[in-house]
């Protein structure tokens, strides 16, 4: 399908930060009922509503929400590989918010400071986003400098997701940014958090062959396709209804 | 007035009264009940009003907890980013409201650990109504329109309830449960309005949903163990059947204008009473499902338990992270009480 916004607000960057913002809300959203303590639940819930939000005032920029959201498939889909990935364990969940909000932070700091078509949007969300960050960093620093297994876990977790976060600093059509000045900041600040943590930096690759910006430009992992049918299912099942 | 300034004086917490105090005692808070006075966690009280006020408060705060499950299940499946958006805030209003809950009831004694372990083990009951399944989208607008309306029935009294900490919680916990109905109510609507896919899917969930909401209300005044007690101590303020009926009464109008029937051939309007009288609901139900026996008993206790479980060792690790940092050791979600619990 093909999306056109008004002419002024580039469709490609829409698609981009608002699908990241509608599928991690939507992995957050899968922790209802499941998180380790009830503040926890008010929490995630809460990281999840915010995000949601800024992804409905992004989609509506590039089109009709509901339409983006349900009805294209896979591969039309702009969002990282990093929100996409699967919960995993507390750990995980917590490693995946602290590499996107450090990102989202940065990224919407600067677009909040320019005169483009997102600085209303990003300085608005840039409030919401520092909060999912310390909220992360919080985390981090508890789980890292708990116990021996929240080490264990929170180091493994860093390390498995390590490889999806060169993908964020991949230039995006549309978004007037200094990546490279982004993506040193981003390396600063969560070198600074792992650090406190007591936790090793991750050494592996920050991209590979397949997730160098693959996301972007609709190339996903395979349980994205899982989360996909299971949030579009009701919605494709009553073409035309409204709700 | 005399009787406050009886219950004041009676307000001795940590000196253990002997005999003749116990009566003294007694007897200001009965004058302190009489007189519609709160009783505040301070103050002298009966220790079985402690343990009806624990057990009833414990169930309240479960029951918000147990109940975000069925909800739950349609926020990865809602039909539009609207709704979502909706049903989200609203499962998030739910573990806020247990939050409230476990809180009134530490007044009283106890801790949050230990109602969470006597809910786990089983010890302690959430409302039975959460063991019914969600089995389609329409299932979140019944729940709304008819559980949350239940609720509201039953707790907006609980708002003059003599136990002030109660009270409290009740009056910001029934201001948001009232807008949860009105949006279930909106959501019907929506359905009833829509294609005849979703009128259909809207009336079925009224069918399965409408008697589980009447038990909702407890057993018949009857055969209500502890309704004569619990009205004496002004606890409750209303018998069961009262409250059931004052339910249906506002519901066979909001069904009509919602263009849905009510499954209960019986129903008809009673001109000499002023009420709607209704048919007979199946007790054998309610008590099978408060024994264990209902449809997801075993599936809520099950994952209740697992999200405890499998969350210990974060807890461990908060618990560890604020002994090292703090010199203090409750440091059990911390991060989450600086930060989401604030902005809730």
């Amino acid at each position: 399908m093909t999306a056109t916004g008004p002419a002024t607000v580039p469709v490609t960057a829409a698609l981009a930060l608002g699908d990241d913002a509608l599928v991690l809300s939507h992995r957050l959203g899968e922790w209802a009922g499941h998180a380790p303590v009830l503040e926890e639940e008010v929490a995630l819930a809460n990281i999840a509503l915010d995000l949601l939000g800024q992804a409905r005032i992004l989609l509506s920029l590039a089109g009709d929400e509901d339409e983006l959201a349900y009805l294209r498939e896979e591969r039309a889909f702009r969002n990282l590989q990093l929100v996409e990935q699967p919960n995993g364990d507390f750990a995980h969940t917590i490693a995946r918010q602290l590499y996107f909000s450090t990102y989202q932070q940065l990224l919407y700091a600067e677009l909040a400071g320019g005169d483009g078509p997102f600085a209303p949007l990003a300085a608005k969300a840039v409030k919401e986003v520092a909060y999912h960050r310390d909220h992360a960093e919080q985390w981090t620093l508890r789980l890292g400098d708990g116990t021996q297994t929240s080490h264990e876990r929170m180091r493994s977790a860093c390390e498995a997701l390590w490889k999806f976060t060169g993908e964020m600093f991949q230039p995006v059509e549309g978004l007037d940014a200094d990546w490279t000045r982004l993506e040193a900041h981003w390396q600063e600040s969560v070198t600074d958090v792992l650090g406190r943590a007591t936790l090793p930096l991750p050494e592996g690759a920050r991209t590979g062959a397949w997730s160098a910006g693959a996301g972007r430009q609709g190339l996903h992992t395979e349980p994205f396709g899982r989360m996909l049918a299971e949030m579009q299912h009701l919605h494709r099942s009553h073409p035309g209804a409204s709700w | 007035m005399a009787t406050a300034a009886a219950q004041r004086t009676a307000r001795t917490a940590d000196s253990a009264p002997d005999t003749v105090d116990t009566a003294a005692y007694q007897h200001a808070f009965d004058a302190a009940v009489a007189a519609d006075e709160r009783i505040e966690p301070r103050d002298w009280m009966p220790d079985a009003y402690r343990a009806t006020l624990v057990r009833q408060i414990a169930q309240h705060a479960h029951s918000e907890i147990i109940g975000m499950q069925p909800e739950a299940n349609w926020i990865t499946r809602a039909p539009s980013l609207r709704r979502k958006a909706i049903l989200m805030a609203k499962v998030q209003d739910e573990a806020g409201h247990g939050l409230y809950l476990y809180s009134a009831a530490e007044t009283l004694g106890t801790s949050r650990d230990e109602l969470l372990d006597k809910l786990h083990s089983g010890r302690q009951k959430y409302s039975s109504i959460f063991n019914y399944p969600t089995l389609t989208w329409a299932d979140v607008g019944a729940i709304g329109w008819l559980v949350d309306g239940a609720a509201i029935t039953n707790q907006v009294p609980l708002c003059r309830c003599s136990y002030g900490p109660y009270a409290r919680a009740m009056v910001r916990v029934c201001k948001e449960e009232s807008f949860h109905q009105r949006q279930g109510y909106e959501l019907l609507l929506a359905l009833s309005k829509g294609t005849p896919q979703q009128h259909a899917m809207a009336q079925d969930a009224v069918d399965r949903w409408w008697w589980p909401s009447l038990m909702m209300f407890g057993p018949p005044d009857d055969e209500s163990q502890h309704s004569a007690q619990s009205m004496e101590w002004k606890i409750k303020r209303h018998s069961n059947d009262e409250l059931r009926q004052r339910f249906v009464d506002i519901c066979v109008p909001q069904a009509e204008s919602l263009g849905l029937t009510l499954p209960d051939p019986d129903l008809r309007w009673n001109e000499e009473s002023g009420h709607h009288e209704f048919g007979p609901i199946d007790w054998t139900e309610f008590w099978d499902v408060l024994k264990g026996n209902g449809p997801c008993n075993e599936q809520r206790i099950t994952q209740r338990r697992r999200a405890h479980t499998e969350g210990a060792w974060v807890r461990e690790a908060a618990a560890a992270y604020a002994a090292k940092h703090t010199g203090g050791t409750d440091g059990t979600g911390e991060a989450g009480h600086e930060t989401g619990a604030e902005r809730a």
